[in-house]
């Protein structure tokens, strides 16, 4: 009783929603890319990218401004992609598999010619620094967990409902949606099926630099190979468990981020279990919410992955 | 008549054929305009071009005698052209609302003013009498009702001109009679009308003049009250057609089919066969009618092997076969002619040789040892595809290169060259033209005059009434009366098909 309240003190529901940040921004990602009928496994490779570049404009600009160029590049990535997906109609899973082999690669090269001596690491760069908001920082409980944070943090919360608003209140999003189930049908009424596909697709890539910036200049303070660790893809599994949504893709971050706060707070405490074991709680949760949906209707987005032929 | 539409000397070339060829085609205000011709005559290539779909390789279109030149569907919808296509270009996930909006959405700051669209539909909808209920998601609403939601898409788009593309082919004929009373409507309101068609009773019922067009080139137009179902289709086919098929006469034998008590569901695991019983003798054509979606896909595949079933007996002379194998079902005699040719009939991107061996590949004299004896293949196949005037004669093509009558001959070749007992038809003429059909009817009456046993699946009730011995109506999973087509009309069945009573 005294370990699991050791566990389970303030700090562990405030790591969760640090943990659940950048999970955050992929999964919204991908609730955009495939509501528009691309599949983006590429958020992870393109998440790397974004952390890589913000580390490298931060120490070159500062914080901001480095956070700013991490977008950028997820951006660009994303823009490539699209290009990949809808110009070329390439095959969507391999166009992302190699931007993801490509995040893997490009930081080595570029990091020995920046910083001599250096290799696979950045330096320490400057961070983004948490902020206190003035009176819910003083309501007991609460407070202390949402009351002091990173500003990112914020920011991805409060783009749920911005995303959530976007595909589901206006104009574009219905056109997103429209291209996504029945490219077809879209067209017919004069909506252009390639340029829907090509916003949504930036924009998921817009999002995932932003998710990867918040781990290299919030979240740790530089960039180091590979950082990302399977975020992007989790993102997506968030996403799907979500049901292409901007609400349930956040529960199931929310999910996934509290199993990886609980272990890490309970080896903290020393509970008598092998790390590695508890390091496997929230894949294997994740593992277990998404078997826990077969057999229910979870059907995405009709023309998901189809590229879009004109006949 | 002032024309609202001139298409003067249009030219559409694909890579392989000449779709249309120096087409010209006047459409005068106001007026129900048919498009009559076979499968590939061009109908529907020249509507495309009209609708911006396809841009043409020559020619021009005027509207109003102003010179057009669109560069996609959102600029023939500026010029107040709409267009129902064959298949729904219908989200199933989005409701009527956001169907309709979609490209010309109300927006109030940034967000889709969803209730202005909504009373601006109804009133539209009653205006017009289409009865559409504006909150509905589309996958929740009867096929009828999606139709009139077309509709109301060009409505809501302010079209003058509307382009049907086949559009009672998925109908009843009750929803037939409707639909015409709303194209009359929609005629008197001063909008004009094209009706793509292959079916001359439509052009005769329905429309003011006709234009004919085969293998490309515009054969005629002519006023529709001057001509006469035998001419429009010389016109159409280019040679005299038989409009009934020759029943050969039959001694109806000892029964094949064997159908008791059948429950099955369907792919969502609802309940789809709600307890059907019938027989089929040899010699004998079973006709099963019905509304798409009423049980004929489930009964198919139980009998194709392709569903289990949860209750019930099926036997194939007295012997039990009830959730047999596909495989199994194909050694014991069962032919079978899948609705969709293209998804269950073919492997589209086999050759033909392969694909006329399919089921049966493993069989002799097809096979040595584990390797397929090839040349036997080729010989067999080329032997099949003489037989049943497949085009082209080249064994060595993709499946997914023919046209829809020679895939349908295809599959047809496989399944009649080999000894069967029983033939289970679904929809075996859907999509095929005048032509084919007629090779296709032949054959299922070849069938039987061999003496085999034929249950026929259609949704076409001109055909179950043309070749079936006996007519058997389902509904909702149940087989709801019987019919002999000599002593009952197209209407009688209609309304049983609908859910009535006789």
């Amino acid at each position: 009783m005294g370990i699991l309240f050791n566990i389970l003190n303030l700090a562990i529901f405030t790591s969760t929603l640090r943990i659940t940040t950048p999970i955050l921004f992929a999964a919204l990602g991908g609730c955009m890319t495939e509501r528009s009928g691309v599949i983006n496994i590429g958020l992870e490779g393109m998440m790397l990218m974004g952390a890589f570049a913000a580390a490298v404009g931060s120490y070159f600009w500062g914080p901001w401004l480095g956070v700013l160029f991490g977008i950028f590049v997820g951006g660009i990535m994303g823009l490539l992609h699209a290009f990949m997906s809808v110009t070329v109609k390439a095959n969507q899973i391999i166009s992302a598999t190699a931007i993801n082999i490509f995040a893997l690669g490009f930081p080595n090269l570029i990091v020995p010619v920046l910083w001599k001596g250096h290799y696979a690491m950045t330096p320490v760069v400057p961070v983004i620094k948490s902020i206190q908001i003035p009176v819910i920082a003083d309501i007991p409980v609460l407070g202390p967990i949402i009351g002091n944070l990173n500003p990112i943090v914020y920011i991805a919360f409060l783009l749920v409902p911005v995303v959530h608003y976007v595909l589901f209140k206006t104009r574009l999003g219905l056109r997103i949606r429209a291209v996504g189930e029945h490219p077809k049908a879209a067209d017919t009424v004069g909506i252009n099926v390639a340029l829907m596909r090509y916003i949504a697709v930036t924009v998921s890539g817009l999002l995932a630099g932003f998710g990867g910036a918040f781990l290299s200049v919030a979240y740790q303070s530089q960039f180091s190979q590979a950082m990302t660790a399977g975020r992007g893809f989790i993102g997506l599994a968030a996403m799907i468990f979500g049901r292409w949504r901007p609400f349930g893709a956040l529960v199931a971050c929310l999910i996934f981020a509290f199993a990886d706060a609980f272990q890490a707070s309970a080896q903290a405490a020393g509970v008598p279990i092998p790390p590695d074991l508890l390091l496997t709680l929230p894949y294997l949760l994740t593992l277990i919410a998404l078997a826990g949906l077969i057999g229910k209707k979870a059907v995405g987005p009709a023309a998901n992955g189809k590229p879009y032929f004109k006949d | 008549m002032p024309s609202i539409i001139r298409m003067e000397n249009i030219v559409k070339r694909f890579p392989s054929v000449l779709a249309n060829d120096h087409v010209n085609l006047e459409v005068e205000e106001g007026e129900i305009h048919c498009l009559l011709g076979e499968n590939g005559a061009g109908k529907s290539t020249l509507m495309n071009i009209l609708y911006g779909l396809y841009s043409h390789d020559s020619g021009k279109i005027l509207i109003r005698d102003r010179e057009v030149r669109f560069r996609g569907p959102a600029d023939a919808i500026a010029n107040g052209i709409g267009m129902v296509h064959q298949d729904f270009m219908l989200i199933p996930v989005f409701t009527v609302v956001e169907n309709l909006i979609l490209g010309a959405e109300p927006v109030k700051g940034f967000s889709l003013d969803l209730e202005k669209a909504r009373e601006e539909i109804a009133n539209l909808s009653e205006k017009y009498k289409l009865d559409v209920e504006p909150t509905a998601y589309i996958e929740n609403i009867s096929v009828g009702m999606q139709q009139r939601v077309e509709i109301l898409k060009l409505l809501y788009r302010g079209a003058e001109i509307m382009i049907f593309d086949e559009p009672t082919s998925i109908l009843t004929p009750q929803e037939v009679d409707e639909l015409y009373k709303i194209m009359n409507f929609l005629r008197e309101n001063g909008k004009t009308i094209i009706f793509i068609t292959h079916k001359l009773k439509e052009v005769m019922e329905i429309s003011d003049r006709v234009t004919v067009l085969r293998d490309g080139r515009v054969i005629d137009t002519i006023d529709t009250s001057s001509t006469n179902p035998h001419e429009l289709a010389r016109m159409m086919v280019g040679r005299e057609v038989l409009f009934r098929v020759e029943k050969p006469s039959v001694r109806i034998g000892k029964r094949v089919l064997k159908i008791e008590n059948l429950h099955a569901r369907n792919q969502r695991g609802l309940p789809a066969l709600n307890g059907v019983s019938l027989d089929v003798a040899e010699g004998e054509v079973v006709g099963i009618a019905g509304i798409d979606g009423n049980g004929q896909t489930e009964l198919v595949e139980v009998l194709s092997g392709l569903r289990k079933i949860d209750r019930g007996k099926i036997s194939l002379y007295d012997r039990d076969i009830t959730n047999f194998t596909p495989k199994e079902l194909i050694d014991m005699g069962i032919a079978h002619i899948p609705e969709d040719r293209r998804l269950r009939g073919l492997i589209l991107d086999f050759h033909l040789y392969e694909n006329l061996i399919l089921g049966f590949q493993d069989n002799k004299p097809f096979r040595r040892g584990v390797i397929l004896d090839l040349k036997r293949v080729k010989e067999w196949s080329s032997e099949l595809v003489e037989d049943f005037d497949i085009r082209p004669r080249d064994i060595d093509v993709n499946a997914g290169s023919l046209s829809g009558g020679n895939q349908q001959k295809v599959v047809i070749a496989r399944e009649f060259s080999r000894n069967i007992k029983l033939l289970v038809a679904s929809q075996p003429s859907r999509g095929l033209d005048v032509g084919a059909t007629e090779f296709v009817h032949n054959q299922i009456m070849r069938v039987k005059a061999e003496g085999k046993a034929v249950l026929l699946v259609s949704l076409e009730l001109s055909e179950v009434m043309n070749l079936s011995d006996r007519i058997l109506v389902i509904y909702e999973g149940k087989i709801q009366a019987e019919f002999d087509p000599k002593k009952t009309t197209e209407s009688e069945i209609g309304l049983v098909m609908a859910g009535g009573h006789v």
